[in-house]
């Protein structure tokens, strides 16, 4: 009885961390995929690393130094890249392995070995608590509004921004509002997929939307679709097969991503036949 | 005939350097001026604080009442500023020329998708309403921004290099709408290609720190030369036809 009682559990936190992952890795993931941020997301992922860090160090909640140094290097990069001073791959290359390296010395320095480490790099279902899939799910609500209020805006800016600039004051603060929500989106799913695969998440299921699709919100509806299967069937092999569930999530997108290539060139074939 | 607006002695520069110098001219309704003039010359400068992204730092810019209203000046930037592969569609693009009357919050009802596809059939793009950017050809590409620029129905269009991304077989076609659009829009277009330029504007001014207005289409040496604008190439001919540097 208490056995099942747990399964049930276990099975609701898995579905709702795997819904709320692929809402907010979805719309977070198509700003990022089709702005070009991929790499500047890759430098915002392991920065957070030195967040988890320190938070083990100073004893506090690893998530909230992981977003205070995502989100602090997600507007350090997009400022940078505004003032154009300093070549911004470069900037981003070492704020990527200066992160990873002050998470990994306060790490070390925090007394007793921290059994959770591996869990924060390749992510696991089994630590992931409560509060995380409640925080998750209040930034999925948050990004849904975001996106749905400042739609336009948004992809206006993102489309091209010097022309926004000659009828809006407000791109620097649309601009710097979504990067920090972006920088909060991979952090959180830091949980689920771990420092080293959450960038899969958010790339992945865009990818595979924009096979079909060029419509940024019909993109945005996909890879949350994508998302879901992915996290979903992830999620029950992991279980089935005692396997990382980080590593199973982003391998069944790829095998998702493969499938709708295929579908494509088998549809565009028959199309032109 | 009204004036649109009017310049008095402005000068602008960037970070400290002066790019342009006491520069007075106006622009009239129905007027179609080319702004030419080298590289550096302070062409674009000229546009940018004709749309108020650069204040003067010296001189006055006044502006007729009817310029005062949102949308009423239309913008053709190089093409180099947005990103083709991004997922947008032209619709989509012709109806972020609205989102200067719209605030940050901005919705766009069916009267305004309506006026989108009433300028996107004038233009001829009826076929690629829905289509995203990189399927299209550089002249219909063109025409996209150029939808942009006129769904808020302008009554001056800036035009900045239009010739750089228009495929030759294109090039004529465009210049005939500018004809047309000039019936009801005055125009102001930014070129370096004198030679082309020359048969389709009204009057012309050379900029180059300073600027020299031309109330006649015909551009020449001689003129051009004494206003010390340093243009490489003015050709006439009814040939198409390239003009290589001397031998030594």
């Amino acid at each position: 009885m208490e056995q099942s009682i747990f399964q049930y559990d276990f099975i609701i936190k898995g579905l709702l961390g795997a819904l709320f992952a692929s809402i907010t890795a979805g719309l977070a993931g198509t700003y990022i995929v089709s702005r070009r941020l991929v790499f500047l997301s890759g430098g915002i992922t392991h920065a957070s690393f030195g967040g988890i860090g320190i938070g083990y160090f100073a004893g506090i909640n690893p998530v909230i130094g992981a977003a205070v140094f995502g989100i602090l290097s997600a507007l350090g990069v997009e400022y940078l890249s505004v003032r154009q001073r300093i070549r911004e791959d470069s900037a981003i290359g070492i704020l990527w392995a200066f992160g990873m390296a002050i998470g990994i010395i306060f790490i070390y320095l925090t007394p007793g070995y921290s059994p959770n480490l591996m869990s924060y790099l390749f992510g696991s279902i089994l630590t992931v608590t409560n509060a995380d899939i409640i925080a998750l799910g209040i930034l999925s609500v948050v990004l849904i509004l975001y996106f749905s209020i400042f739609y336009r805006t948004i992809l206006y800016i993102s489309f091209d921004e010097s022309y926004a600039r000659t009828y809006s004051s407000y791109v620097d603060v649309i601009k710097y509002t979504t990067i920090s929500l972006m920088a909060l989106t991979i952090v959180l799913n830091i949980r689920m997929a771990g420092v080293v695969l959450v960038l899969s998440l958010l790339t992945i299921p865009p990818n595979i939307a924009m096979i079909f699709t060029r419509v940024y919100f019909r993109i945005v509806l996909w890879s949350i679709v994508a998302g879901f299967i992915g996290t979903a069937a992830g999620y029950t092999i992991s279980f089935f097969a005692g396997i990382p569930v980080g590593a199973t999530i982003i391998f069944t997108l790829v095998i998702l991503w493969v499938i709708a290539k295929l579908i494509r060139q088998l549809t565009t074939k028959r199309n032109k036949s | 005939m009204a004036r649109l607006f009017e310049m008095n002695s402005v000068s602008a520069s960037y970070g400290g350097n002066p790019v342009l110098e006491d520069v007075s001219f106006y622009v009239q309704e129905n007027d179609f001026i080319g702004v030419i003039g080298p590289n550096g010359g302070g062409k674009t400068t000229l546009l940018r604080v004709i749309l108020g992204l650069l204040k003067p730092s010296a001189g006055t810019i006044s502006f007729n009442d009817e310029l005062l209203k949102p949308n009423s000046i239309g913008y053709l930037p190089q093409i180099s500023t947005g990103d083709i592969n991004y997922p947008v569609t032209v619709k989509d693009i012709v109806l972020s020329g609205l989102m200067i009357t719209k605030g940050i919050v901005s919705r766009m009802s069916r009267e305004d998708k309506m006026k989108a596809s009433a300028v996107i059939e004038e233009l001829g793009l009826s076929d690629f309403s829905g289509a995203s950017l990189n399927e299209l050809s550089g002249g219909q590409l063109q025409r996209v921004f150029l939808g942009r620029a006129l769904i808020g129905n302008p009554r001056l269009l800036l035009l900045d290099e239009p010739g750089n991304f228009v495929d030759s077989s294109f090039e004529n076609d465009f210049y005939e709408k500018l004809k047309e659009l000039n019936t009801r829009i005055a125009i102001l277009m930014v070129s370096h290609d004198v030679g082309t330029i020359s048969q389709h504007i009204k009057s012309y001014a050379c900029v180059n720190k300073k600027l020299h207005y031309h109330p006649s289409h015909e551009i020449t040496n001689d003129d051009l030369m004494s206003y010390g604008c340093p243009i490489q190439l003015i050709t006439h001919g009814e040939v198409p036809h390239t003009v290589l540097k001397t031998h030594r």
